[in-house]
């Protein structure tokens, strides 16, 4: 079953705090669930303020600067996983390095009903 | 002969249906499947031993009938939608490899059963609630009465937290050696919380509500029959340590009575027994965690047959050691109230005041309430009364409200 790990933080600590993982570390730990037949895909993404939401009322497209929600923690990354179950993945996720400095949430996928 | 398989029915309902439901649901995948297929197989029961007698093994009839009904049931749905069938043939030929298991497979569906739903992964009331409902088999309506909550918010809640176990497969397992600790930490708080919920609830108008706090016990036991864990046994012991003062605890008119003027006499003995035989077994294990040394200082207030007679020394050892492991403020206010006993008032309310400038427990009526009373014995009336009056207005239960009232109405001056 895949669930996707989604990796939040306060991205202006998140490579500035003793705890926080060198770049090396996370590649590490994805190389190590790739080889495992665990990582479906994963990867690290820039600032939300290089994002740009997308939202299509009535038939017309709006574009708008920065992220779906302003909060305290951002999306930083992700990890698709592959796993037996809850408890595998979270296994999985508690092994992700940020999980130090911020949280992961944990979303199983819902296979599309087609 | 009619009547005698009925009542059988009736025994073997209350003291096997929860068994056959926890491995009906490894079996078939599914609460819910499981839940019909219990019925299902009950039902049958009743319409067939009268006629052709009660099986050698009951049990195992009750969980192979009711497989067969749901795998019936979905094969009848499946007229209508195809891809059920699917579903009845592989949950038919999996589980025809599991059903004929040996007993120590079924106790541990079980545990397996009390795991899932104490899963960290649902909300703590949604833990409670399936608990009460899975595990102690008590109706929504009941669970629903004892949280003060309405029916269909309490089945929401259950329907909720079984569609999460569905479709984030939480699964149907008792933890390996690595989570194992963590885990029981979590379910041990489950029933812990359910004790405190009957025993001093936080709301209403009783002081107890006996159900609940007999179902933990209960739940307690089975605990510790299925994982013979210190902690379990020193939960089970600090549950039956404080139940065992239940009938001293309220007057006749529903009024708390505080431990030193209750008449000891009433304390139930055999309870204490069990409870003391089950700390010292605790105690000696290597693993002493929290529930074994409030446990322990129960079982020394247990041990006094006056109020005088109580060994402070011995309670403040306990109190120490559990303070040094499981640092709370909580510990800390009990700790300084024994404090008290041992040393007098003002040692006592020197560490409280030190909680009280923390902060931490600003919002506790009874931080306030021991401030209050240990003013009270030094003689300072006016800060009695203010710590009286804020503990009355942080109390939400009725009648430990009233003992605070009539404390305060009781200041000289």
């Amino acid at each position: 079953m895949k669930y996707l790990c989604l990796v939040y933080s306060d991205e202006n600590d998140l490579h500035s705090l003793p705890d926080s993982p060198k770049d090396t570390e996370c590649h590490a730990y994805a190389q190590n669930l790739a080889e495992g037949g665990q990582l479906v895909a994963g990867e690290a993404l820039e600032p939300v303020s290089t994002a740009t939401t997308v939202r299509v009322r009535g038939g017309q497209l709006s574009i708008t600067d920065g992220p779906f929600a302003e909060t305290k923690e951002q999306l930083a990354g992700f990890y698709m996983i592959d796993a037996r179950d809850l408890n595998e993945a979270l296994r999985i996720a508690a092994g992700i390095p940020p999980a130090r400095v911020g949280s992961i949430e944990v979303r199983p996928v819902r296979p599309l009903d087609v | 002969m009619h009547s005698d398989t009925q009542q059988r029915l009736a025994r073997l309902y209350q003291d096997e249906s929860r068994r056959v439901l926890a491995t009906l649901i490894r079996l078939l995948g599914s609460f819910d499947l499981a839940e019909e297929a219990l019925h299902d197989a009950f039902l049958a029961a009743a319409s067939q031993w009268p006629r052709e007698g009660v099986p050698d093994n009951p049990r195992a009839w009750l969980v192979s009938t009711g497989r067969f009904k749901a795998i019936d049931q979905l094969r009848r749905k499946a007229r209508f939608d195809e891809s059920l069938d699917h579903v009845a043939d592989s949950l038919y030929q999996q589980s025809e490899r599991e059903v004929f298991d040996d007993d120590d497979r079924i106790e541990d569906d079980r545990l397996r059963l009390i795991f899932t739903c104490c899963h960290p992964s649902l909300a703590p009331e949604a833990q409670i609630a399936l608990t009460l409902r899975e595990v102690c088999d008590l109706t929504t309506e009941e669970i629903a009465r004892a949280f003060l909550t309405t029916p269909a918010t309490l089945a929401q809640r259950i329907v909720r937290a079984k569609r999460k176990i569905q479709s984030a497969r939480i699964p149907y397992e008792v933890p390996g050696p690595a989570e194992l600790p963590d885990r029981l930490d979590a379910v041990l708080q489950v029933i812990y919380l359910v004790f405190n919920e009957g025993y001093s609830s936080s709301f209403g108008d009783q002081v107890t509500r006996h159900d609940l706090s007999e179902e933990a016990v209960r739940l307690g036991r089975l605990l510790a029959e299925l994982l013979p864990d210190p902690e379990v046994q020193g939960l089970l012991a600090l549950m039956l340590l404080h139940q065992s003062r239940r009938a001293a605890r309220t007057s006749a008119g529903g009024d708390l009575i505080r431990l030193e003027n209750q008449d000891r006499t009433l304390w139930d003995s055999v309870m204490i027994a069990e409870g003391e035989g089950l700390v010292r077994r605790a105690l000696v294990s290597r693993r002493v965690g929290p529930y074994t040394l409030q446990a322990a200082i129960a079982a020394l207030h247990a041990d006094a047959p006056f109020a005088e007679e109580t060994d402070w020394n011995e309670i403040l050892g306990f109190y120490d050691l559990l303070r040094r492991a499981h640092p709370s403020p909580v510990v800390e206010l009990n700790r300084a109230v024994a404090v008290a006993m041992r040393d007098g008032p003002r040692a006592g309310l020197n560490l409280i005041d030190e909680l009280s400038a923390g902060g931490r427990l600003n919002n506790y009526h009874l931080l306030h309430a021991a401030r209050a009373d240990l003013c009270r014995q030094l003689g300072r009336v006016d800060e009695a009364r203010l710590a009286y009056e804020q503990a009355i207005a942080l109390c939400r239960q009725a009648p430990e409200r009233r003992f605070l009232e009539a404390q305060l109405k009781s200041l000289a001056g």
